[in-house]
């Protein structure tokens, strides 16, 4: 099941670049939330502080809190857990191209020492099908490499080897701008099944997919979150001047 | 009128690159010819298993040399190549951007460029004299220093070509950072971190000058690495030196078998390591 994320006077640096400024936001559970907002205005980083991938890169820094489920994920937890509870997606998919795509699902489980034979069998298959997937691959699944597969399966089995851990939340980095409309819609409709089970976290570029799939949306402006609220509220009737001015692609 | 001239300039590249692909292929094949030429009548039976005899007597073969350069080579595998992985593994993912990196760096490349004379100079001061005598032990060592630094340069480039976004997965799964650089970092970049193996394994086979003073040579048989030990370039070395025809004879035999031995350990490995490779992996 999901849970909800709680965020805090959240800021984060690359170097001397200060790319979120005291983000303050509640993320409901099992609901999909989409952020919005022009190249370079933070939001991937956001999500990258909210599995702390944000600090793989040396000359990053984080200050305040983030508590998903109630845990505070910057003094309460190590990386590695917090990770194994928010599952990511990135933007380009990136299956591991040496392992099969049985393999590939079951990744995140066998690195971390599970072995358990029958299970990974289960948990693989049940996976792919979550990601509406299993069909297409079922045949293949040890003889094919996951790189072998097309760009839209490419990345539903990476939204696979995401799910195959059983996280709690799902961070999605804009999961479908490099794929083709097909593609692209049979992700959004994995999101609308997944978001019953899992918190969903999308980062997009495209308004109608954050309208499509999201309850909750998020508009962020050089680092800061401008405004915050039901994604029909922010597409009909925003608050804020800048808001409306971007959905209405005035700029941006 | 233009499209002609396109024509043109596409047939002449593609012939320019024709010839240079024969022109770095002709040079092996050449070799290769030549040595077939003057080694193949000496080979036979006895070449791979006899020992050597003195001038004069008739027959005698190579396999204590044989048997030598493939136990030194063993053990110069087994120390370069796992030093070599590790010092490129230390460079490429955890030592990025540290002092001790960039020095460790610098120390493997002078390393590349010192004379493997004057290895087996060191390893005769570091390792023979200490022991007190020559040995199989010494001559490994030499060979497997001599391996390292390719090896550990080459795992850093091919470890550098793995795409970030491969290390992120692994990472956001809640891999640890030192199982996702082992199970999938280096795992992606293996048949690149082969191929250095195998070139570096290729050049130290053919290696004499480091095992003058640490190897030595040995005209009977001997498999310890205590003692002193026979190897096909130091004896190939003995007998293109020496004035009797037969040795000549013998010496192109050994130069084409040290080249046959070494293609096929290279194409045995490359075998065996790209069996199970999936459909479609890059």
């Amino acid at each position: 099941m999901g849970v909800g994320i709680e965020v805090s006077n959240l800021n984060a640096w690359y170097g001397t670049n200060h790319t979120l400024q005291d983000i303050n936001l509640h993320i409901p559970a099992n609901h999909a939330t989409a952020l919005i907002g022009p190249s370079g205005c933070g939001k991937s980083t956001f999500v990258r502080c909210l599995n702390r991938m944000h600090e793989t890169n040396p000359i990053a820094r984080v200050t305040g809190t983030v508590l998903i489920g109630g845990l505070d994920i910057y003094n309460d937890a190590k990386p590695v857990e917090i990770r194994r509870r928010v599952g990511m997606v990135f933007q380009r998919p990136n299956p591991f191209p040496t392992m099969s795509i049985y393999d590939n699902v079951a990744a995140g489980l066998k690195l971390n020492g599970y072995t358990h034979r029958r299970a990974l069998d289960e948990i693989v298959e049940k996976s792919l099908k979550n990601s509406a997937l299993w069909d297409e691959v079922k045949d293949d699944l040890k003889k094919k490499s996951g790189a072998s597969l097309s760009g839209g399966q490419q990345q539903r089995l990476c939204i696979a080897r995401a799910l195959a851990v059983d996280p709690e939340v799902l961070l999605m980095d804009e999961p479908a701008s490099a794929l083709d409309p097909v593609s692209t819609s049979k992700i959004e409709d994995l999101i609308f099944q997944l978001k019953s089970q899992y918190t969903i976290v999308i980062v997009t570029h495209n308004m109608q997919q954050a309208a499509r799939v999201a309850e909750k949306t998020g508009f962020f402006l050089n680092g800061r979150m401008v405004e915050f609220d039901s994604t029909h509220k922010i597409f009909t009737n925003p608050s804020d001047k800048r808001t409306e001015d971007y959905i209405t692609g005035r700029f941006g | 009128m233009r499209a002609r001239i396109r024509t043109l300039i596409d047939g002449a590249a593609t012939g320019l690159a024709i010839l240079s692909t024969f022109l770095v292929v002709a040079p092996l094949v050449a070799i290769f010819i030549y040595l077939v030429y003057k080694g193949a009548v000496s080979l036979n039976l006895d070449f791979f298993i006899r020992n050597p005899v003195p001038v004069g007597e008739a027959g005698g073969g190579m396999a204590n040399a044989i048997v030598g350069s493939a136990i030194l080579l063993a053990v110069g595998s087994l120390i370069g190549v796992p030093m070599g992985i590790g010092g490129g593994i230390f460079l490429a993912e955890f030592g990025r951007g540290t002092k001790l990196a960039n020095a460790v760096r610098f120390t493997a490349d002078v390393l590349n460029g010192v004379p493997s004379i004057v290895m087996g100079i060191a390893v005769y001061s570091l390792v023979v004299v200490p022991q007190g005598h020559f040995s199989a032990f010494s001559g490994g060592v030499a060979l497997g220093i001599m391996m390292i630094p390719t090896v550990c340069r080459t795992t850093e480039e091919m470890l550098l070509m793995v795409p970030n976004a491969v290390r992120e997965a692994a990472l956001a799964l809640g891999v640890p950072n030192w199982r996702s650089v082992l199970a999938i970092t280096v795992k992606t970049a293996s048949p690149g971190i082969i191929t250095g193996c195998m070139l570096a394994f290729a050049r130290v086979a053919g290696e004499t000058a480091p095992l003058i003073f640490t190897a030595f040579g040995n005209v009977g048989w001997s498999e310890k690495l205590s003692e002193p030990i026979a190897a096909l370039p130091l004896q190939i070395y003995v007998y293109a030196l020496s004035p009797y025809d037969e040795w000549h004879r013998l010496a192109w035999a050994g130069a084409l078998v040290l080249i046959v031995l070494i293609v096929l350990a290279v194409s045995l490995v490359r075998y065996v390591t790209s069996r199970g490779v999936l459909k479609g992996a890059s």
